[in-house]
């Protein structure tokens, strides 16, 4: 499994990311290309760089976790645990497949390393809490890390669940928002505001770092800084494009589920592997 | 005079109990530890307890995380809320990766009483039973309630256990054992087969040994376990009795009366009539008047048990 902090071979891993997420969405011929593009930094910044894991580790023994709580995002999950080792990067074809462990959306039982089922919106930051309880119970010395989308914000179990972490002063919970600004329907701002998001999570009791959510040095410098913030959850604001690395797909709300075709395939890998 | 004890006071004492030496078990509740009897354990654990405001969907998420860490969340509210407003968290977040996280709900049923219908949770137990891999409860008495809280302990995997308010008349002695799945046969009758639930069981034993006084064996199964059902006990009640009828603190659409019925005409096809709340809402009251109302009492089981009997004789149902 590739560790690495060095920012050219980070940008190359995630280069192999998007290609593993554009081809695994248009065999399958459906899924989320556009949310999965926009979270790939911030994926391979934590499982290539900083989470504490490894696909040989036992289930019990002690390990940092992480929650994709956007769950239509699992194009990238999938990608990027392939990458570490987790499952054969064979099997990427088969996602979506009937009879495939690669589910539309992360199924913990099926899937290695997958910790938490998600798909449901709005469900994945309680969840990112329990694990941050019991870790904390059992007295681990480990992170649980957890990704949420911006319109998965809209969600009233979100702030449920930030109340919660801040009450029970989960310092060892860093959440990134993948906010790419764009939902189904068109942009947050105009779906349902969610603005001033910051300033919400601010007044949450969260320590709030906002960071390009695509370059590398600031994703994992915002990671290092919020480990040292001990007394309060953290969330690291990402500011991304949705369908980042593709021309035709980025800032486009249509590419949130749609799968390219293999023209589209082919123009796409042209310019994500040219782009480095 | 019976006994009449809380089923919620025993779940409260039962995991304090149990919390000593299963260090795994947590317990969570929404502000309503008190009524729930989750105090006990808070008390005696505090560490172990986590209060999560009135927020019923972050608290099923953050259970479903405290098991995927390995530890064995007991989640508790009132059955309406923990049913209702985070279904979809335990049909997702806990029922889904078979997350081993244990919904205890009381203030179920129709018996909450004076809060009215918004309090009022008549649709749980369908609603819980539709969700793949669920395991529902209901069970008779406190006693029963003891040791089916020391059977989810044991079982991997999510369960609903539903209880009520009220103290009851107890139908069992202390130390009553308790098996996921298996029904308990208290009462034989050839006529007629009580199948029951809850607070129903202890009515319909009463019922029962009226109904001997006036020349009508009756039967009772207690059937705690609404899912998975305890099949054979249902089919033999239909084939020694050849007449059902199911009583619940419950809606008749889609409870344990559903279940029986769905049971019954798919194997051994007898008459079912099912005694639960009506379709619609009720009101405030005394939990006595609304049983009173649903039909849920000795004099309900009874004329149901002779409309059973006599839809065994005559197969079209015959009107009052």
């Amino acid at each position: 499994m590739k560790r690495t902090e060095d920012i050219d071979e980070l940008k190359a891993l995630a280069r192999g990311l998007r290609t593993d997420i554009l081809t695994m969405i248009h065999t399958a011929g459906t899924g989320h290309p556009g949310g999965s593009l926009s979270a790939v930094e911030i994926l391979a910044a934590l499982y290539f760089a900083k989470m504490d894991h490894s696909p040989t580790r036992k289930p019990e023994e002690v390990r940092d976790k992480f929650v994709l709580s956007k769950g239509h995002g699992a194009p990238a999950l999938y990608a990027v645990l392939a990458n570490c080792g987790y499952f054969p990067k064979e099997e990427l074809a088969r996602l979506r497949k009937f009879d495939s462990f690669l589910s539309g959306h992360p199924y913990a039982p099926s899937t290695p390393g997958v910790e938490i089922t998600t798909g449901s919106l709005g469900q994945g930051l309680s969840q990112a809490n329990g694990l941050a309880l019991a870790a904390q119970l059992n007295g681990h010395d480990s992170y649980v890390y957890c990704l949420l989308g911006d319109g998965e914000t809209q969600e009233g179990q979100v702030w449920e669940a930030a109340m919660t972490a801040a009450h029970y002063r989960l310092g060892k919970l860093i959440a990134f928002l993948d906010n790419n600004e764009l939902q189904i329907d068109g942009w947050v701002k105009d779906v349902m505001n969610i603005e001033p998001i910051g300033k919400k999570w601010e007044s949450f009791g969260w320590h709030v770092q906002e960071i390009d959510g695509h370059d590398f040095p600031q994703i994992l410098a915002a990671i290092d800084k919020a480990k040292t913030v001990t007394d309060k959850p953290s969330l690291i604001w990402c500011h991304t494009v949705k369908g980042k690395g593709v021309s035709f797909m980025e800032r486009l709300a249509k590419w949130h589920g749609t799968a390219p075709n293999a023209d589209e395939l082919k123009k796409a890998l042209a310019e994500v592997n040219a782009n480095g | 005079m019976v006994e009449m004890l809380a089923p919620r006071d025993f779940y409260g004492k039962t995991l304090v109990e149990l919390g000593k030496t299963n260090k795994d078990i947590v317990v969570l509740d929404c502000d309503l530890s008190g009524s729930t009897r989750t105090s006990l354990f808070a008390k005696a654990y505090p560490d172990r307890f986590f209060n999560m405001g009135v927020a019923e969907q972050d608290m099923i998420g953050t259970a479903a995380g405290l098991a995927a860490g390995g530890k064995i969340p007991f989640a508790s509210t009132f059955a309406m809320f923990a049913s209702g407003r985070a279904w979809e968290q335990i049909r997702q977040s806990v029922a889904y990766p078979r997350a081993n996280v244990k919904v205890v709900a009381s203030h179920g049923g129709i018996t909450v009483g004076p809060d009215g219908p918004s309090h009022q949770a008549g649709e749980d137990i369908a609603i819980m039973r539709a969700i793949p891999d669920m395991t529902v409860i209901v069970p008779a008495d406190a006693y029963e309630t003891a040791a089916a809280v020391r059977a989810v302990v044991e079982y991997r995997g999510p369960v609903y256990l539903r209880l009520p308010r009220d103290k009851f008349p107890v139908v069992y002695k202390e130390g009553k054992t308790f098996e996921i799945g298996k029904a308990t046969l208290l009462r034989k009758g050839n006529e007629v087969t009580f199948i029951t639930c809850g607070l129903m069981t202890e009515t319909a034993l009463r019922a029962a040994a009226e109904l001997e006084t006036e020349g009508v064996s009756a039967g009772v199964v207690d059937m705690p376990t609404i899912k998975p059902l305890d099949v054979s006990a249902v089919i033999l009640a239909a084939q020694e009795s050849g007449a059902i009828v199911t009583a619940e603190e419950h809606t008749v659409i889609g409870g344990l009366g559903s279940a029986i019925a769905e049971t019954i005409g798919e194997s051994r096809p007898v008459p079912v009539v099912r005694v639960g709340i009506p379709d619609t809402y009720f009101s405030s009251g005394s939990p006595e008047e609304l049983l009173e109302a649903c039909g849920l009492t000795t004099v309900g089981l009874k004329e149901a048990a002779l409309r059973a009997v006599t839809l065994k004789k005559h197969p079209v149902r015959v009107r009052e």
